[in-house]
């Protein structure tokens, strides 16, 4: 009568049921538990993602610009650099009066010739493995930065002082406070659906994961209940106690969640391997989500376990009729997948243009079709396994058992499948916009594989001694540098001009196709067909008068040192070519004699080719780059660029694939091993029969696989049809990623493999005659 | 008896710390059929075993048909077991999810006979034991009675030598015992099969030859004694 | 039922007067109906005579003479025959078989021993009557199975009693 009295007994033989009912209550706690902490895990990285992102924008120096130098001005230059593959943020710093602020994290400025490190630049640097670095950074290490200044526990920062900024030059800016006022820069919409789409996919398995795991060890709590039954339990209350026992088991897991949860936190390996590092602290879910989750995993114990009994009836006599089952109607679960494309539909080519979409349409959609998968999987394997002829024994007993009862088995798999249909609809996304995300570069690796840049203004003759440095260096082949600026008629506005660029003739001829050069030669680049379009662009002529502007033409005003110069009249016509970054240029090539020396403090840039069987060969170069001119600024060309985020986000997919399959592994397995043990004595009879240890295995792996099987080609034209509505959405063509499919049926078929492997030794066990003696 | 078709000699056998053979001997011709009695937990159900190839004694000699069975290999054992073999026991020994017809038909299989002569077969053996009807039926819809003749049937399918049976009628009321024990006893008869036959009821053990008593993982052989 | 026999076996635990004997027999196995004295000096004399049992000893301490008997080597050998063979199957044996089983319990032997020679005697007629019940008409059954239930009666019983008093020898000997 008493629902509460009748859940409050089925909690009590949770716990009391003795070492069974232990059992049973351990492996929900522990199935419910992971998926809970899983869930937590999810709903604590969006918040976490955001105060990392504060505390990135806290340290930037774009707000609180000031022009004048005052007594609470400081300079910031950036002196990022990198290291063996590892992106480090480097500032240098000079306050110019008593008031300069101060970055976040740190307690005061560094004073010249010191730095202060990040905690995990700290331990780069005292390693072996960051020598070289050291030779970078040869400052005197005088604290560490706070985790207030940092955005993860990994984060590689510097900030140095220096006394060498100066307020004219290119590099510095100069700040009355650190911070960030422009708004934050918005995901790109259809990055923004490959992270909700992510999100809903990884967390659809989890709560298939949760029904399941409520559901561990049905049968033998069946048979208690009918036990129940017939010392006067009406059937109704039988099903309440049944609720009860799965209550306390989610509770349980609530409580093994929380405890899964704060340990995950701290192990950052997980994080790291999303390459993202985040602070325990920042993993803070939300209360409202918290609260919600723990109201939400017992209800649904409950819900879960009422629906599953429906169709059970539980007769006193301790024989439980899984009374002949209503055949699976169908109509009901197409209709979700239904209703998932048309919620999905509408947005088809609305994200061609990076537009917007409605966010709780596209979630709408994504889960009614993944849910038609958890609907249709079931009545999909009993409609297969009902045609399914008899071949071998094997076959014929996993067929047979699948024929009989094929729900626990499509409820196990059910997870698999969401989860590869989920992760099949993203590897299409990303194929599909993947291409504007990777971007050709243009530039040729093979006649160069880094440059070195720096807005410092440095004559011509330090050029050639800093290229003559870099080229000294181990594991350089070659170093071609040049420094240039803009050439124009009048001094007042110079951008209407052309490009000076001042080199020798080794470095010119990778500009243009020179024959005879000597110093104090000039080329005219034959004009390309663009030059002539641009309005204002000055047309460079032997013998033509011009003024060099060696700011570049950038500052505005009063420029100090503009310097007549007069084209020398015997400066031929030459045909330019591409230089590695892939940049033609136009204008006039000058060796260092052709110019007037007061010219010559220019801005100067270098492309270096190295050899890439030097190891360190990279590092070496930055490192002379630094000892030359701490101020330059170091790039690596590569032929293709990748967004840096998106590669994490498709590695993060693959990982959280991953678990959620292995997971699911454990919860067919638990079903497995349920199984075998329920059947111990028939295993018994039909090893005296003389049954073969391979017949019953190939039995187990076809149980397992049919199913599985059958779930991941629902999943396959799930995921695919979920994916093509995806690209509509953006706008790309359709295309399978075939690579992608393949893998994620791979993980799928492992798994079958990995349960199979891991039931057989219980099976050979219990395959023992043992199980003849009466018990 | 030089023309012993099984035997078992000085057995030993030892569960844990519990024997459950210490010294059994056996002896059966063929087509013999043999009561082995004893109270519950005397062994009888262990020398059984011993005897069928199903558990190998710790020592002793069981020799069948002129080899060495404590000797062979387990694989050979259960090839023994499927070719030469039929077993009934008391309950719970029908695959609950194939039919009674492909239960009949499953010792067959594991032979190796194709699907169609094996479920031929086993029809007409299903009609022997007067159980045809039930040949689309699974376990969980028939009686315990229907269920024991479908084993008898499933046992005699492959035409044993010797047919091993554990209280075959120990969860059937009088009836549908007797009704077993007499189909059991004339198909072994016809088809000149030898039967082990373990039961502690003496109006079952009346339908063998001869009986032998086990106690205390002892055997008595009743006839010789007499 | 024997009373010789069940007299020679009761000597056999030591000896015994007359007086003693008649006491423990109706102890044991007179429940129904008490030994007569003149019926165990008269079978006591015919013991004598076979030279199944001998006078031990002879008392004559006031009130009527008293002899002490004890068992003789061939008395023995006959309690010994007498419960090695088994009775032949027939409803109501169970005072018979019931005193055997006593009996060699009482003097250290295996009432399993009883037990097993029984059966197989019991299984003899059992098989008969199996046989002549899988021949016959529907008459026949029935009264085969009659006798066959009877008969199984019979044995389980024993096969209870053995176990019961052997349980219960073996904790009176702890």
């Amino acid at each position: 009568m008493n629902v509460f009295r009748d859940l409050r007994m089925g909690a009590g033989f949770a716990v009391t049921g003795g070492r069974e009912g232990w059992t049973r209550t351990l492996l929900t706690a522990i199935g419910v538990g992971l998926g809970v902490a899983l869930l937590l895990l999810t709903t604590a990285i969006p918040g976490a993602l955001g105060a990392r992102d504060d505390r990135g924008r806290g340290r930037d120096e774009l707000s609180g610009r000031a022009q004048q130098a005052a007594e609470n001005t400081l300079l910031i230059a950036t002196i990022d650099t990198t290291y063996k593959g590892d992106d480090i943020r480097g500032r240098a710093l000079r306050a110019e009066g008593p008031r300069a602020p101060v970055p976040p994290g740190l307690s005061r400025l560094p004073a010249p010739g010191e730095m202060m490190v990040s905690p995990a630049l700290a331990d780069l640097l005292a390693s072996k493995r960051g020598a070289l670095l050291k030779e970078r950074l040869p400052y005197r290490t005088a604290g560490k930065i706070a985790d207030r200044g940092l955005i993860g526990p990994d984060d590689l920062t510097f900030y140095l002082g220096s006394d060498a900024l100066t307020g004219d030059s290119n590099t510095a800016v100069r700040v009355t406070a650190f911070g960030n006022d422009f708004p934050a820069e918005k995901l790109d919409p259809r990055l923004l659906l490959l992270v909700v789409v992510m999100f809903v996919v990884l967390l659809m398995p989890v709560a298939v994961l949760i029904a399941t795991a409520v559901r561990f060890g049905g049968d033998r709590r069946d048979r208690r209940l009918a036990a129940l039954r017939l010392v006067g339990a009406d059937a109704r209350t039988t099903r309440w106690i049944a609720a009860g026992e799965a209550l306390a088991g989610s509770l349980f897991g609530l409580v093994l969640g929380l405890g899964f949860f704060l340990i995950g936190r701290q192990l950052t390996g997980a994080a790291a391997a999303f390459d993202l590092s985040i602070f325990p602290g920042d993993l803070d879910p939300s209360v409202p989500l918290v609260v919600l989750v723990v109201l939400a995993v017992p209800a649904a114990a409950v819900a879960v376990t009422l629906f599953a009994l429906r169709s059970v009836v539980i007769e006193p006599l301790g024989v439980v009729r899984t009374g002949t089952p209503a055949r699976r109607r169908v109509w009901w679960r197409l209709l979700l997948p239904v209703v998932g494309v048309a919620l999905l539909f509408p947005l088809i080519r609305r994200g061609a243009d990076a537009g917007e979409f409605n966010r709780f349409q596209v979630i709408g959609g994504t889960v009614l079709l993944l849910l038609g998968v958890t609907a249709l999987l079931p009545w999909l394997v009993e409609a297969m396994v009902a045609r399914l002829g008899a071949g071998r024994v094997s076959w014929q007993l996993a067929v047979r058992r699948l024929q009989l009862g094929s729900g626990a088995a499509a409820r196990s798999v059910n997870g698999i499948a969401v989860a590869v249909a989920g992760a099949i609809a993203l590897q299409m996304l990303f194929m599909g916009i993947e291409k504007d995300y990777v971007r050709d570069t243009g530039q040729d690796t093979a006649r160069a594989q880094m440059s070195v840049s720096s807005s410092g203004s440095i004559g011509s003759d330090r050029v050639t001694e800093i290229t003559d440095g870099i080229r000294r260096t181990k594991g350089v082949r070659s170093a071609f540098g040049h420094s240039g600026t803009r050439i124009g008629d009048r001094g007042d506005n110079p951008a209407e001009g052309a490009t000076l660029t001042i080199g020798t003739c080794d470095a010119l001829r990778e500009l243009a196709r020179i024959e005879r050069c000597a110093d104090g030669d000039a080329f005219i680049i034959e004009a390309s067909g663009s030059s002539d379009r641009v309005v204002g662009e000055m047309r460079p002529t032997p013998g033509r008068q011009v003024v060099i502007d060696p700011a570049y033409g950038m500052i505005e005003g009063a420029a100090p040192s503009r310097t007549p110069w007069r084209i020398p009249a015997a400066a031929p016509t030459v045909p330019g070519r591409a230089d590695a970054h892939g940049t033609r240029y136009d204008g006039v090539l000058a060796t260092p004699g052709a110019v007037p020396a007061a010219a010559r403090k220019l801005t100067y840039w270098m492309d270096v080719q190295i050899d890439p069987t030097v190891p360190d060969a990279r590092d070496l170069v930055r490192n002379a780059a630094a000892r030359v001119d701490p101020l330059s600024t170091v790039y690596d060309l590569s032929r293709t660029q990748e967004s840096r985020r998106f590669a994490n986000v498709r590695t993060a997919l693959f990982i959280g694939t991953a678990v959620v399959l292995l997971l699911i592994g454990a919860s067919l397995l638990v079903t497995m091993l349920e199984q075998l043990r329920e059947r111990r004595k028939l295993l018994s009879v039909l090893v005296a029969f003389g049954t073969r240890r391979s017949t019953l295995s190939w039995s187990v792996l076809y149980q397992t696989a049919v199913p599985v099987a059958l779930g991941l080609v629902l999943a396959a034209g799930t995921g695919m049809g979920l994916g093509a509505a995806l690209l509509g959405m953006v706008g790309r063509p359709f295309t399978v990623d075939w690579t992608g499919m393949a893998s994620m049926i791979g993980i799928g078929a492992g798994v079958v493999l990995l349960v199979t492997a891991l039931s057989l030794p219980p099976l050979w066990r219990l395959m023992r005659p043992d199980g003849l003696r009466t018990e | 008896m030089t023309d012993a078709l099984l035997s078992g000699h000085e057995l030993h056998k030892t569960y844990g710390a519990t024997p459950a053979l210490a010294g059994a001997e056996f002896t059966i011709g063929a087509g013999e059929i043999v009561a082995i009695m004893g109270p519950s937990g005397s062994g009888k159900s262990t020398l059984l075993h011993c005897l069928a190839g199903i558990v190998r004694p710790d020592s002793g000699t069981i020799r069948y048909d002129g080899g060495d069975l404590t000797a062979m290999s387990d694989a050979r054992r259960s090839a023994l077991r499927r070719s030469d073999f039929g077993f009934v026991f008391q309950f719970g020994q029908l695959v609950p999810e194939l039919t009674c017809l492909e239960n009949v038909a499953l010792p067959l299989r594991l032979n190796a006979v194709k699907r169609r002569e094996a479920e031929s077969k086993a029809r007409e053996w299903m009609e022997r034991l007067e159980v045809a009807d039930l040949a689309g039926q699974r376990p969980g819809e028939i009686s315990g009675g229907q269920g024991q003749r479908i084993a008898v049937a499933r046992a005699l399918v492959i035409r044993p030598r010797v047919v091993f049976a554990d209280e075959p009628t120990g969860a059937l009321d009088s009836l549908n015992g007797e009704r077993v024990m007499k189909l059991l006893i004339e198909a072994a008869r016809t088809t000149k099969a030898a039967v082990v036959l373990v039961t502690h009821e003496a109006r079952i053990a009346a339908y063998s030859d001869r009986e032998i008593v086990v106690r205390d993982g002892r055997s008595r052989d009743m006839a010789r004694a007499a | 039922m024997s009373i010789g026999h069940t007299l020679l076996g009761l000597l056999e635990s030591g000896p015994c007067h007359g007086y003693d004997l008649k006491r423990s027999f109706d102890e044991r196995f007179g429940r129904d109906r008490s030994l007569a004295y003149g019926q165990v000096y008269s079978t006591m004399s015919r013991l004598l005579k076979n030279g199944l049992v001998e006078i031990d000893g002879l008392e004559t301490s006031g009130g009527p003479e008293r002899k002490r008997y004890s068992i003789t080597d061939a008395g023995v050998t006959d309690v010994e025959q007498w419960l090695g063979q088994p009775e032949k199957p027939e409803p109501y044996l169970q005072s018979t078989l019931y005193t055997k089983v006593v009996l060699a319990l009482l003097t250290g032997r295996d009432a399993n021993e009883i037990l097993d020679t029984q059966r197989a005697e019991h299984l003899r007629m059992m098989r008969d009557l199996t046989r002549r019940k899988l021949d016959g008409d529907l008459s026949d059954r029935l009264i085969c199975d009659h006798a066959l239930f009877h008969l199984e009666a019979d044995l389980r019983w024993l096969e209870l009693t053995t176990a019961r008093l052997g349980e219960l020898t073996q904790e009176l000997r702890k």
